[in-house]
C-alpha cells in the first residue's frame, strides 16, 4: 500500500502535465506549439532510430571525449595544487580568471583555429568542464584530515602511496561533486558548440530544424535533449553510489536524504 | 594583511605576469598563427581603446541588463516558491519527481524555441536566463528549508510564534547561506547563458560583438571582447563572494571556516 502511494505521489504530477500538454495542444494551430501527437510522431521518425547513428552518436562521443579530457586534466592538475600550497598561491589569479571566462565566448575563435571539426568541440567542452573538477579536487586534496596525514607520515608511506591510499580516497566525494557539475556543463557546451559550428549532432539538428521551420522536428530534438540530460544525471548518480558506498560522510549525507 | 597572505599575493602576481609574457612570446615567435592568438599586449591595448568607445559600453550594457533582469526575476520567483514548497511537506512530496525531472534538462535545449517565439531580442535573452537560473536557486532554497533546526522549529511552535515571525526569524536566517550560495551560482550561469544566446541568435550584446569582430577578421578586437567577458565573470565572482562573506559573517558554518 505504501509503495502504491509513493508511486502515485511520484507520477501523478508529471502524468498530469503531459496529459494537459496533450489535451491543450491537440487542436493547436499555432505554428510554434504543434500538437504533442505530431511531436511524438516526429520523435519516433527521427530518433527511433533513423538519426541515432548520424546525429546522436557523434554528439555523445564529442561530449564524452571532452568530459574525459576534463576529468584527466582536472584531477591531474587539481591534486598537486591541493597538496602544494605555494603552487596554489602562484596560479590562483590565473585560475580565477580562466574559470570565470564564459567558455562559449571562445567558440567563434576556436572555429578559426581548429575548424568546425570534432577537435574544436572536444577542446571547448573540456575547457568548460575542467574547472569544477579542478577546484573540487584541489579543495578535497587540501583538506585531508590532519590526523590522517600525520599517520601516513608516521608510517613512512611513500608520496605515491600517500596520494593513492590517503589523499585520493578522502578527496573522492568532493571530486564526484565537481564531476557532476562538470557533466552538466559538458552537455550544455556540447549543444551550444553544435549550434554554432557543426555539420551534424543533436544541437545542429535542433537549430537547423528551427531555421527551416520544421517545428515538430525541432520539438522532437528538444525532448530528446531533455531525456538525455535526465538519463546522464541518473547514470552519474548510480556510478557515484557504487564508488562512494564505503565513504562514511557520503553514507551519512545519503541517510539524511540530501542527495 | 598577514605575511602569509602577502606572500601569496606576490607569488600570484609574479606567476600571472610570467604567464602573460609566455603568451606574448608564443604569439610573437609564430609558434601559433597570429591570426588566431594575437600577442597579449595587443589585446590589452585594444581593450583600452574599446573602453573609450560607446559601442563597447552598449554591448556590455545589453548583456548585463539581460543578466540582471533575468537573475532578478528568478530570485523573486524562486525564493517564495522555495519557502512555500519547503514549508508545506505535502507540496514537496507531490512535486518532487517533477522538479527532479526538470532540473537536469539543459536550458539551452529550449534556445531555438524561445528565439523562434520571441525573436532575437532582449526579452528572449531574459527568458532564457530565467529558465536557466531558476532551478539552481529553487534547489538551494529547498536544501536550506530542510536544514532548519528541528528543535528551533518546534520550540518556536510551542511558544506559538506566528508563521510570519517564524519565517522571518527562524526559517530565513537558516536558509540564508544556501540562498546566497544559490544566487552566486545563478549569477555565473546567467552570464554564460546571456552570452550564449547572443552568440546563437545574433541578439545585440557582448556575444554578438565577439562573433561580429571575428567574422570581419578583427581577431584582436574579438579577443579584447572575450577578455571583457572574462573580466565580467571575474567581477561577478568577486562581488558575490564578498557579499556572501559580509552577509554571513555571523553564521556558524562561516565562522568555523574562517578559523580553520
Amino acid at each position: 500500500m505504501k509503495i502504491v502511494s509513493r508511486v502515485l505521489h511520484a507520477l501523478l504530477v508529471p502524468v498530469l502535465l503531459v496529459a494537459l500538454w496533450w489535451a491543450l495542444s491537440a487542436h493547436s494551430t499555432s505554428p510554434f506549439f504543434p500538437p504533442l501527437k505530431d511531436i511524438m510522431e516526429a520523435f519516433r521518425a527521427n530518433w527511433l532510430f533513423a538519426r541515432v547513428g548520424s546525429d546522436v552518436v557523434p554528439s555523445l562521443v564529442r561530449m564524452l571525449e571532452g568530459y574525459a579530457l576534463a576529468l584527466v586534466v582536472g584531477i591531474g592538475v587539481g591534486l598537486p595544487l591541493g597538496l602544494v600550497r605555494g603552487l596554489r598561491d602562484a596560479v590562483e589569479p590565473a585560475v580565477e580568471y580562466l574559470r570565470a571566462l564564459p567558455v562559449v565566448a571562445l567558440i567563434p575563435l576556436f572555429i578559426v583555429a581548429t575548424g568546425i571539426g570534432d577537435l574544436t568541440k572536444v577542446l571547448v567542452i573540456a575547457l568548460g568542464a575542467v574547472w569544477p573538477i579542478l577546484l573540487n579536487t584541489e579543495d578535497g586534496a587540501g583538506s585531508v584530515e590532519p590526523e590522517l596525514r600525520s599517520m601516513a607520515l608516521a608510517y613512512r608511506l611513500t608520496p605515491w602511496q600517500r596520494i593513492w591510499h590517503v589523499v585520493l580516497p578522502s578527496a573522492l566525494p568532493q571530486i564526484f561533486a565537481g564531476a557532476r557539475t562538470a557533466l552538466a556543463i559538458s552537455f550544455i557546451v556540447m549543444v551550444i558548440s553544435e549550434m554554432l559550428a557543426a555539420t551534424n549532432g543533436i544541437g545542429y539538428f535542433v537549430l537547423q530544424s528551427q531555421s527551416s521551420f520544421a517545428i515538430t522536428d525541432m520539438w522532437s530534438g528538444i525532448i530528446l535533449l531533455g531525456i538525455l540530460g535526465y538519463l546522464f544525471n541518473l547514470l552519474f548518480l548510480a556510478v557515484q553510489h557504487r564508488v562512494l558506498k564505503w565513504h562514511a560522510g557520503y553514507r551519512a549525507s545519503e541517510e539524511m536524504g540530501t542527495r | 594583511m598577514t605575511a602569509v597572505r602577502r606572500k601569496a599575493l606576490v607569488l600570484g602576481s609574479v606567476t600571472t605576469l610570467l604567464l602573460a609574457l609566455l603568451l606574448e612570446a608564443v604569439s610573437r615567435s609564430g609558434l601559433v598563427s597570429r591570426a588566431v592568438v594575437p600577442p597579449a599586449s595587443k589585446v590589452l591595448v585594444e581593450f583600452a581603446h574599446l573602453l573609450a568607445t560607446s559601442g563597447f559600453w552598449t554591448a556590455v550594457g545589453e548583456t548585463m541588463a539581460a543578466w540582471a533582469a533575468g537573475l532578478g526575476i528568478s530570485i523573486v520567483v524562486a525564493v517564495p516558491a522555495g519557502l512555500l514548497i519547503g514549508a508545506v511537506p505535502a507540496i514537496y512530496d507531490w512535486l518532487r519527481t517533477t522538479i527532479e525531472f526538470f532540473r537536469p534538462i539543459p536550458p539551452v535545449a529550449l534556445l531555438p524555441l524561445v528565439i523562434l517565439v520571441l525573436g532575437a531580442n532582449q526579452s528572449m535573452k531574459i527568458s532564457l536566463v530565467v529558465i536557466a537560473t531558476i532551478w539552481p536557486l529553487l534547489f538551494q532554497m529547498l536544501y536550506g528549508v530542510q536544514d532548519v533546526d528541528r528543535v528551533l522549529q518546534e520550540t518556536s511552535r510551542s511558544y506559538r510564534m506566528s508563521a510570519i515571525f517564524r519565517a522571518r526569524h527562524i526559517v530565513l536566517p537558516s536558509t540564508l547561506p544556501y540562498l546566497v550560495t544559490g544566487v552566486r551560482i545563478a549569477a555565473t550561469i546567467a552570464l554564460i547563458v546571456a552570452i550564449s544566446t547572443e552568440l546563437v541568435s545574433g541578439a545585440p550584446g557582448l556575444g554578438t560583438a565577439i562573433s561580429l569582430a571575428q567574422s570581419s577578421g578583427a581577431v584582436v578586437r574579438s579577443w579584447a571582447f572575450i577578455f571583457t567577458a572574462g573580466v565580467l565573470g571575474l567581477l561577478i565572482n568577486v562581488v558575490f563572494r564578498g557579499l556572501e562573506r559580509r552577509l554571513l559573517r555571523w553564521h556558524p558554518s562561516r565562522r568555523a571556516q574562517e578559523v580553520s
